[in-house]
């Protein structure tokens, strides 16, 4: 009759020479069951730990940004940090998608050819040459209200890209703020977009005319009307390129169909 | 104490880095910062401890033919688990550390180690030793990390040392102090200075290239 305990059965795998085939495969199936057992659950019992740092890492980055932008803090507190939702949308169509805000990388995106696209020398205005298909907008809303769009707009400079957070009120034509994220322009002359008292000129600014036109621009000296901004001194192309920015993202191969979309009040709900 | 001769050989007369130049990848890209080194080291540290003491426990036992596979599946577990607790517990420092602890399985020190002692020797032993050449690694890349952070950045684990001129002070950081190719150079430096006070380390010419002054070229 055979023995059915089991710890004579693992004595006698262990008295068997290490160079036998049962031998061989046994050691290969239980080294690698203990260690799966020991990957799993190290990963299921560190996952809510890991979730929540990385909620934690989203909260604080749009923390910052809305602290670099001046008065807009005041607004979201006025509604609730809550109600600032993100959004990824796809900028061919206008309409949301359902990635994750936290997973995309839109300066990854932007160099893959899969997930991008060439613009058109004589439409490439911000001279970005190439920009991904989708991008994360901000959207806060009070009640159902439209109240706070956050758009974010790039531009080649006079020496280095400029990344901003265009802030857009909710009858999306005034300026909640502007903000640069990003800019390696000359210290003391383009650099100086980075200022908060220039950036302080942004606010209740009008993008569009009545004949829905983008007009909104930096000039060169004082600004006469709500569609201007006042220019820096020496600095003319930085500020040729952040009316580039606003007018290409704002344009046919930036947000048009996402603000159209919001207008509506359809889709990105 | 014979034993502890496995501890503290591998500290500076058997270097697993400046004298065997293994896991110098990680060492080039983890120390710009002492933080980063630290939790770099301390995780391979673990990760070398833990698979040598399992693979010495289960030596008699590992079939020859399949050794190799059976040592990178017990490294690469422990690895695994290395990277998720400090995902878990030190967030910020694992986005820094991007894939170089996950990286801890390609390091040829822990393979070597447990291929060359841990196969051979009990338990006890393989810790010492594991320990002395994580701690060995370590060593060098504080060093390194040491050198990098101070004079790259003007502080040290983060606090300011040197106050740079971007926030007022006197100390223009040195750029290239933050960028890989300096690693090299400082190894190189290390290298030669310990080979310079111990020169048991030099190793022997492999090679000459003989020039004959009658040879023609064909």
């Amino acid at each position: 009759m055979p023995d059915l305990n089991p710890l004579i059965w693992w004595a006698r795998l262990l008295a068997l020479p290490n160079e036998s085939r049962t031998k061989t495969i046994a050691m290969a199936f239980i080294v690698s069951g203990i260690c799966a057992l020991l990957v799993s659950s190290a990963a299921v019992l560190l996952a809510p730990m890991r979730d929540a740092n990385l909620a934690a890492e989203r909260e604080a980055r749009l923390a910052a940004m809305l602290e670099s932008m001046p008065g807009l803090a005041d607004i979201v507190a006025q509604y609730g940090a809550d109600s600032l939702e993100t959004v990824v949308v796809d900028l061919e169509t206008g309409e949301p998608t359902d990635i994750d805000p936290a997973t995309f990388d839109i300066a990854a995106a932007a160099e893959v050819p899969e997930t991008s696209s060439i613009i058109p020398g004589e439409a490439d205005i911000a001279g970005l040459g190439r920009i991904a298909d989708l991008a994360p907008i901000h959207i806060l809303r009070e009640d159902g209200e439209l109240r706070l769009v956050i758009l974010p707009i790039s531009a080649v400079g006079y020496q280095s890209t400029i990344r901003a957070h265009l802030a857009l009120e909710g009858d999306l034509n005034t300026v909640a703020g502007l903000s640069i994220i990003e800019q390696g322009e000359t210290p003391g002359l383009g650099a100086r977009i980075e200022e908060p008292a220039w950036q302080a000129l942004w606010p209740g600014k009008e993008l569009a005319g009545d004949d829905g036109e983008i007009r909104l621009s930096v000039v060169r000296g004082r600004a006469t009307s709500a569609f201007e901004v006042d220019g820096i001194t020496g600095a003319t192309r930085t500020g040729n390129a952040i009316t580039a920015a606003i007018h290409f993202w704002l344009g046919d191969y930036g947000f048009d169909d996402v603000l159209a979309n919001l207008r509506q009040g359809a889709g990105l709900q | 104490m014979k034993r502890l001769q496995h501890l503290y050989t591998p500290l500076i007369d058997n270097n697993p880095v400046t004298l065997q130049i293994l896991g110098i990848c990680s060492a080039l890209a983890v120390t710009t910062s002492m933080t980063t080194a630290l939790v770099m080291s301390l995780a391979l540290i673990v990760v070398l401890v833990a698979s040598s003491m399992i693979i010495s426990a289960i030596r008699h036992h590992i079939p020859t033919s399949i050794r190799l596979i059976l040592q990178i599946t017990i490294i690469a577990s422990l690895v695994i688990v290395a990277d998720q607790v400090i995902q878990a517990f030190a967030f910020d420092i694992s986005q820094r550390l991007s894939i170089f602890v996950g990286l801890i399985v390609t390091n040829c020190l822990v393979l070597g180690r447990a291929e060359a002692f841990a196969m051979r020797n009990p338990v006890g032993l393989s810790a010492l030793d594991a320990l002395g050449n994580g701690l060995g690694y370590g060593l060098v890349l504080l060093l390194i990390g040491f050198v990098r952070e101070l004079f790259g950045a003007g502080t040290l684990f983060g606090q300011t040392v040197f106050p740079t001129i971007h926030d007022g002070g006197w100390f223009t950081p040195l750029n290239l102090m933050l960028l890989a190719p300096s690693a090299f150079f400082l190894l190189g430096l290390l290298i030669w200075a310990i080979r310079s006070v111990r020169p048991a380390q030099i190793e022997p010419v492999d090679y000459e290239i003989s020039i004959e002054p009658n040879r023609r070229a064909p």
